[in-house]
């Protein structure tokens, strides 16, 4: 192909593109994040206070809760805005996760309960909990043989 | 027909582009172009129950819209060629099932809107066809699941994302006269210059929009301002500045004639990113507004480059980058007709 050189080409046209702007994306990705995180420290109080939840037990329903909430959210077609401004900030937290979820049970709705939802649930998913449980198996080899070892 | 110079195509007999059909999504109905669409849907669903049928929805209305201003009945045409972003040309196909009329499926990605026109034309010209309809489609939601992620997923895009256009642009064709002439065409050839970011196709697709338009000046022997208009397809904020350099580069200044279609079709604030992108993104603008100018006499001659980034999801996990192609066609006014 005449002219072609794609690093030339590469390089020169990321001097069309607008300025990503990591300070403030990061900033909304930290308050964001924060504020998911705040909800779910108070709904832990809440459970704690209100319904007699141990403290070490508080976490379940807390998690629970914000998985419904990340839900109902991505059903109203709320979620996607709040991605797109906050980054990582919401889909770190276990409501990104729930997000990705959900959002991939409501895109395949359409062909039906078991090859569109189910099959496609853990489209996006999937690979986390892949890598889950790949990463804490390997943990749990090395800490065996250090406590077999030492 | 004759072949001009390398790539481009001229019609002996003459095709003319009796009426034209559009259709259109929420956000492309709020947009500055709101009133050159002939349908604007209030939702995206396009009260179909899923986004599938909504896309063919969109198509079937512009077809219908094309038949009913050129006032020709459909078992009178010949030829339909159809073409979308989803996988197996499904809307086309699908459409093509109500419709009866023989059809021709195209696949150019977003550049099938004058992909289909200009092989349209040219099976006119040569006269293997009287009568028959371009016709081409494009969802942001269905788009969105069959190359990014599902529509409710929640992960951030770049600025240099594009949004894809919801809605479908078609076109009445045939060899008697009418206001706009369909000139000349050229085909383009596939350009890929390395880019691999899905969310950055106005500068993979900017190369072959160049080519293009050089090969099709060359082959012509004209000059950009030779054209009241140069419209790109679907370059957007990124890819339009890029082929304007490169253009100019080899001597070609078309600064002053060139629109985007992408930048076109959305007000600036409107939450699309760098601008439209998808088939419907140029036929609309083409269809609607373009050709507006055309038969109102703003405009004499006008040059559309549909612009398509061959993307395939697969092609990116196999780590192959983004090839690009354009194609152009020439419209022009016919004098003494509106």
């Amino acid at each position: 192909m005449p002219g072609f050189n794609s690093k030339e080409y590469k390089k020169t046209s990321q001097g069309y593109h607008p300025k990503p702007p990591y300070f403030i994306n990061a900033l909304k990705a930290f308050v964001v994040g924060g504020l998911i995180c705040v909800l779910g420290e108070l709904l832990s109080e809440m459970y704690i206070h209100w319904f007699g939840f141990k403290e070490k037990d508080a976490g379940d329903p807390t998690v629970a809760t914000l998985i419904l909430l990340a839900a109902l959210a991505t059903g109203f077609g709320v979620y996607d805005r709040l991605g797109q401004f906050a980054g990582a900030g919401s889909a770190v937290p276990v409501t990104g996760f729930a997000n990705s979820i959900t959002s991939a049970a409501l895109e395949h709705k359409s062909e039906g309960l078991v090859l569109g939802v189910a099959t496609n649930l853990f489209k996006l998913a999937g690979s986390v909990i892949v890598f889950g449980v790949v990463a804490a198996y390997v943990l749990g080899v090395i800490r065996f043989t250090w406590q077999a070892l030492f | 027909m004759t072949k001009i110079g390398k790539q481009t195509w001229g019609y002996t007999k003459p095709v003319y582009i009796q009426s034209t059909g559009t259709a259109v999504g929420p956000l492309e109905g709020q947009g500055p172009l709101k009133d050159t669409f002939d349908k604007v849907y209030s939702e995206l669903h396009c009260n179909e129950d899923n986004w599938e049928l909504a896309e063919r929805r969109l198509m079937l209305d512009a077809v219908n819209q094309s038949l009913q201003k050129a006032g020709v009945d459909q078992r009178n045409i010949d030829l339909f060629l159809a073409g979308d972003l989803l996988n197996q040309n499904v809307t086309g196909n699908y459409v093509a099932r109500h419709l009866g009329i023989p059809l021709i499926g195209m696949f150019g990605a977003c550049s099938t809107s004058m992909e289909t026109l200009a092989t349209g034309a040219a099976l006119i010209s040569s006269g293997y066809a009287k009568h028959a309809i371009a016709a081409v489609s494009s969802h942001n939601a269905t788009a969105e699941r069959q190359f990014r992620y599902p529509t409710e997923y929640g992960g951030q895009k770049p600025k240099t994302a594009t949004y894809t256009v919801t809605g479908s642009g078609a076109a009445l064709l045939s060899s008697k006269p009418s206001a706009v002439k369909v000139e000349a065409a050229t085909i383009g050839k596939v350009m890929d210059y390395g880019i691999t970011d899905p969310f950055d196709m106005g500068s993979a697709m900017a190369p072959a929009a160049w080519d293009t338009i050089k090969t099709h000046l060359e082959d012509m022997g004209r000059v950009p301002n030779d054209y009241d208009v140069i419209a790109t397809g679907d370059l957007s904020a990124v890819g339009s500045p890029i082929v304007r350099d490169m253009l100019k580069d080899d001597g070609y200044n078309i600064s002053e004639v060139h629109k985007d279609c992408g930048l076109l079709i959305y007000h600036s604030e409107q939450p699309v990113f760098s601008g439209g992108s998808g088939c419907a993104c140029s036929a609309v603008v083409t269809y609607g507004k373009l050709l507006n100018g055309l038969k109102d006499g703003t405009y004499k001659r006008i040059l559309v480059v549909a612009t398509g980034a061959l993307m395939s999801p697969m092609m990116l996990q196999q780590k192959e980058s983004i090839p690009g192609i354009a194609h152009a066609v020439v419209l022009a006014k016919e004098e003494g007709y509106e």
